[in-house]
């Protein structure tokens, strides 16, 4: 909403600048913007009279005028311009002056004249034909209002406004009107407010005779009112009115046009004047549309009409939609001769419904869906209708038809002044409490508040100690602490996932944020087999585009994608990790499942085994359980041959693979990289108790050095899960300190080679004991076709 | 015999003296002082002597090798150092030349921004809680005394599932799920995702992160809703950070504010980096409605409180001087090793 600050002097007396305006302002509640103050980029500029024009003697298309300027002599200007004549009134913008979009003007020589400033057109005063009607688009603008040479132009063309820029909240459209935020103004700077009672002189007849009223659904039109201007002469407004619509950025039109819009700005109230020759029957009728009916808008666009909107019909069709828009022949032409002014008040709901439904969001449904005030209709019908007078625009006919369906009765809430200090933490008396209230036009009356009307968002006894706070000032709240004993702790989730977090970020892993949303292709890139349940993603029903459309099942794409971006962008290495919300649905209408997954993306100076250490020493510093590591050939997403699942006995809660090249390809990077996806919760719940001192050992420890053959591929775990269970609680530590492969222990075959370390608590191991667990080594790695390498 | 232990003590110390390396020195130990030595050797001939001669030579031998002994051991030390000391200018290396590169792994700015505040409210005695993403309309609008069909829903442009289920556009929705769950007195903050279909820009994102907060208790009041943010300013801006409070709306706070921070450059003068305005908005909070108390089963008469949403990506953008909004989802390792 834009303020003219010349319009609001008309309810206000003020002394302030706009700066001090604009912070009182937003400190009681209306928070300012910005403000404009009008023509300030405008400098030296002032009325010029042309006292002759002479041909340039070098050029044709140019002239040479001697100008006065109010100086002691005339500037001579030369200019291009063909509209300018001796004793035309002008813009001059003078030597040193400037102008709008920071033009500079200097004076010069135009072949070999010399030009002392410019005349300036109305679009280099940043002017339109609509705010000056009387000037031409491509011409030097000829004034015509009174004025002396050397008048500055501010004054000459009313370029003397401030505009203020405020941001309106949702609970206050009272305040998107001069008046509301006239009243807001009186209440914050404690100045008398001057309503206007508007005065319609009439000029006889009945509006019976032109027009009735009947509205079918009083619940969704709680007030409509008309009146009818006949002899309407259509012509441009006076510049005052133009004015103050310019400042409030409306675009000035005709007098009727503008009328509405200077009232809907003035009162709050949106008005729509009908062309009474295109209201079928004399009547209208305020109804639910009928299935199947259609209106075209007066932006000239087919809409269908559905019965629960509300609109407004003749005897034949729907003239407009309540509250939205008008019909196509609502409009006001060059040839209206009787004008039906309409100001009503309709259900915000329904109107915010109607608008969202057509996909049409108009100045008026935007005011109506937020909730006006029934007892506004009237008192800005009669404003237009003075205006009418005021501007002989035409004949206001007597009556009025006025359908008020709204109730009369005013909200009341108790005042509770000891309530509202213990709510805020102030000690203010009853009398001032009210003072401030009735300062906002509330009444104030043995303990009791009665709302005005245009408060619709007043309904409880903390919205009074809104109203309190806000003009009492926030800032003389004073600031105390809470008291109380307290006490809190992260919660074990919290303190796990910090554990993840530090562990990470100390084996050189960064960590990344991404979108929890993508695109359903990304699981295609990633080679997802068309049946996989991860394809079955939450889908959002109104995204911003495809690549936001559903809610994620994995992490993963968002990491190939980051790492792809990093490798695109020559970055040698990245080493990343992101603890990754996944979404999975569970019934129709109820809440997925989030589940929380530790990802990481590898590439650069790293290979399997490094994704493999990370991951390991994670588990080792989160304590985890005992768990399974398979090799997994049937995921399409991983290299066959480099991809291992990790499992507790419920099931499978990580991998660890190098990513399949052609899912690389997909996201275009040419070198290896790895991925871990990891589930917090599987794994939190396999959590080893918390760790328990061991003594220190008191005896040696016995180590044998193991070097075996088997098949290249039996899995180097099945060899580790047989040490362990034939050596037992004297098992220490197996180190494998060598994979060897070659001719020395044939094709087809490997050489593991491990150092097992054996202790016990209580005696020093003999060599016989040692040997003797060897023995149970071999004898249990005899059935997988493991040997001694001899 | 006099003369001979004089002897030989001055060739030892002569070749002592001018012994150059360790090895040399055991060889001239075992030449003058071993069991066939030359000190030795004359002992052996001590029987030879008188009984009077006797414990005279004894002594001045004995003095021979402790002084033998003694330079000997002198020698070597000087020898060790002046050895130890040419192996040290051998390894002399260029000390400016930097160091190995160690792997260090960088937290996501918005993490330690995050951290801070939740330190800062953990001190305070605020509990962390959590709640689902995706939510049901009623928790993240209708208990939050936006109803159907309120205009401040249009403020929020909302990604829907169905129509009863969206993508959370602010984290008031664990205000509730917390009330429902747990009695006053209730101190807690809920950082997490929040979700609005804004298009992506330099200050846009259809996915940002805010930090609510959330305190109900018996007698709470406006004034310590002002003095628990002040402090949180504070801490993350320093001591002298000024703040202010000004009146605002939101459905589920009532009175609302927003918090400004005077702007850091022009000390509230207006420049460019506050718009001209002078200061700049932090967060907003208010006191929570009694509506929304009571339909969490909390009688408004008996407990008050208040209620603040901060948004993360403002807080670390203004922390670290980020302009461009997009580069906390890009992840780009440029961007992420400078923190």
């Amino acid at each position: 909403m834009n303020l003219s600050m010349k319009w609001l002097s008309d309810y206000v007396e003020l002394d302030v600048t706009p700066r001090q305006y604009a912070d009182a302002m937003s400190m009681s509640g209306s928070k300012v913007e910005g403000y404009e103050i009008e023509g300030e980029e405008i400098t030296k500029v002032v009325a010029g009279k042309i006292l002759s024009v002479e041909p340039h003697p070098d050029a044709d298309k140019l002239v040479v005028c001697q100008v006065e300027v109010g100086a002691e002599a005339p500037i001579q200007i030369v200019t291009g311009a063909k509209n300018v004549f001796p004793g035309a009134v002008v813009p001059v913008a003078l030597d040193g002056s400037t102008l709008p979009g920071g033009v500079k003007i200097k004076k010069g020589k135009l072949r070999g004249q010399v030009s002392n400033g410019m005349m300036c057109s109305l679009s280099e005063l940043n002017l339109t034909v609509h705010d000056f009607p009387n000037g031409i688009e491509d011409g030097i603008y000829l004034i015509e209002d009174p004025c002396q040479p050397g008048d500055d132009i501010h004054d000459v063309l009313g370029l003397n406004d401030v505009a203020v820029e405020f941001e309106i909240t949702s609970n206050r459209p009272d305040c998107l009107s001069i008046i509301g935020l006239a009243r807001e103004t009186a209440a914050t700077f404690s100045k008398p407010l001057k309503l206007h009672t508007p005065q319609v002189k009439g000029a006889g007849g009945d509006i019976a005779e032109y027009l009735s009223v009947e509205v079918q659904n009083p619940k969704l039109c709680m007030r409509y009112s008309a009146k009818a201007v006949k002899n309407v002469k259509i012509a441009p407004s006076p510049r005052w009115m133009r004015e103050r619509l310019r400042a409030c950025g409306v675009r000035p039109i005709n007098n009727i046009v503008d009328i509405t819009n200077y009232v809907m700005l003035e009162y709050g109230q949106p008005m729509h004047a009908f062309d009474l020759k295109y209201v079928e029957g004399g009547k209208i009728t305020v109804r639910n549309a009928r299935e199947g009916e259609h209106i075209t808008t007066l932006d000239d666009v087919d809409r269908a009409l559905s019965p629960e909107m509300l609109v407004i019909a003749d005897a034949k069709k729907p003239v407009a939609v309540a509250g939205v828009m008008g019909g196509e022949f609502s409009g006001i032409m060059e040839d209206t001769q009787t004008v039906i002014f309409e100001s009503a008040c309709f259900g915000g709901a329904s109107v915010r419904r109607t608008a969202r439904k057509l996909g049409l969001r108009t100045e008026s449904s935007g005011r109506y869906e937020k909730g006006l005030d029934p007892n506004n209709t009237y008192g800005a019908l009669l404003r237009a209708c003075e205006l009418v007078e005021l501007l002989g625009a035409g004949e206001v006919v007597d009556g009025l038809i006025d359908v008020n369906n709204a109730s009369a009765e005013r909200r009341q809430i108790p005042l509770e002044p000891a309530w509202i200090n213990r709510f805020l933490g102030i000690s203010l008396t009853e009398e001032e409490m009210a003072h401030i209230l009735r300062r906002l036009d509330f009444q104030v009356e043995d303990g009791v508040v009665t709302v005005p009307t245009f408060r619709s968002d007043i309904e409880h006894k903390a919205d009074v100690a809104e109203e309190v706070a806000r003009l009492y000032g926030y800032n003389n709240i004073p600031t105390t602490q809470l008291s109380g004993a307290v006490q809190a702790i992260l919660t074990s989730e919290q303190k796990y996932q910090r554990l993840i977090h530090r562990s990470l970020l100390a084996l050189g892993l960064s960590e990344i944020c991404t979108y929890s949303f993508i695109s359903p292709s990304y699981y295609d890139r990633i080679a997802l087999p068309a049946g996989s349940p991860l394809r079955d993603s939450l889908r959002i029903k109104n995204p911003l585009g495809e690549d936001t459309s559903v809610m994620r099942t994995t992490g993963v794409p968002s990491m190939l994608e980051t790492l792809a971006r990093n490798y695109n962008n020559r970055n040698e290495q990245a080493w990343l990790y992101e603890i990754a919300k996944s979404y999975h649905k569970q019934g129709e209408e109820e809440l997925p499942l989030e589940a929380e997954k530790i990802v990481i993306g590898l590439y650069g100076s790293c290979d399997f085994y490094t994704l493999k250490g990370i991951v390991e020493t994670l588990f080792r510093q989160l304590n985890l359980a005992e768990y399974d590591v398979e090799p997994c050939q049937d995921n399409p997403t991983y290299h066959p041959g480099r991809c291992a699942v990790l499992s507790f006995p419920e099931g499978v809660f990580g991998t660890l693979a190098e990513v399949h090249p052609q899912v690389l390809k997909t996201y275009g990077i040419d070198c290896k990289a790895y991925i871990a996806e990891l589930d917090i919760t599987a794994m939190m719940a396999h959590t080893l108790p918390e760790r328990q001192y061991t003594p220190l050992p008191k005896f040696p420890a016995t180590t044998r050095d193991l070097a075996l053959v088997c098949d290249e591929e039996l899995p180097i775990l099945h060899i580790e899960k047989v040490i362990r269970g034939a050596v037992k609680q004297n098992l220490e530590k197996i180190t494998l300190f060598d994979i060897y492969r070659g001719q020395q222990v044939g094709e087809g075959k490997k050489s593991v080679a491990y150092s097992i370390t054996m202790r016990s608590p209580d005696k020093t191991l003999t060599d016989e004991e040692a040997d003797a667990a060897v023995s149970r080594i071999l004898k249990g790695l005899a059935p997988l076709g493991v040997t001694l390498r001899s | 015999m006099k003369a001979a232990l004089e002897q030989i003590k001055q060739a030892a110390l002569h070749a002592a003296e001018t012994c150059a390396d360790s090895k040399g020195l055991e060889e001239l130990k075992v030449k003058y002082l071993g069991k066939k030595g030359e000190l030795t050797a004359i002992l052996k001939q001590m029987g030879k002597l008188s009984a009077e001669e006797r414990p005279v030579i004894g002594a001045l031998a004995n003095q021979v090798r402790s002084q033998i002994e003694e330079l000997l051991k002198q020698r070597g030390e000087e020898l060790g150092r002046a050895a130890q000391n040419a192996r040290l200018a051998a390894e002399r290396i260029d000390v400016t030349v930097p160091g190995s590169p160690m792997p260090l792994g960088h937290k996501h700015p918005l993490s330690i921004v995050l951290d801070e505040v939740k330190e800062i409210f953990l001190g305070m005695g605020y509990d962390v809680a959590d709640g689902p993403e995706v939510e049901y309309d009623y928790y993240n609008f209708e208990a939050l005394n936006l109803p159907p069909d309120h205009p401040a829903r249009d403020t929020q442009d909302t990604f829907y599932f169905t129509d009863k289920m969206l993508l959370r556009t602010q984290t008031s929705s664990v205000q509730i799920r917390v009330m429902e769950k747990q009695k006053p007195p209730i101190r807690i903050i809920a950082p997490g995702r929040v979700y609005r279909s804004d298009a992506i820009d330099a200050t846009h994102s259809p996915l940002f992160h805010q930090i609510e907060g959330l305190v109900v208790d018996k007698g709470v009041t406006m004034a310590d809703l002002k003095g628990t943010l002040e402090i949180l300013a504070k801490r993350l801006y320093g001591e002298d950070c000024v703040v202010r409070f000004r009146p605002h709306h939101f459905p589920f706070t009532e009175p609302s504010a927003e918090m400004d921070m005077q702007c850091f450059n022009c000390h509230g003068e207006g420049c460019r980096l506050c718009k001209n305005e002078g200061w700049i908005e932090l967060l907003g909070c208010g006191m929570v409605h009694p509506k929304v108390l009571s339909g969490c089963g909390i009688d408004p008469e008996e407990y008050s409180g208040f209620a603040f949403g901060i948004g993360l990506e403002r807080l670390a953008m203004r922390r670290f001087g980020i302009q461009d909004l997009r580069l906390f989802y890009e992840n780009d390792m440029r961007f992420l090793s400078q923190f």
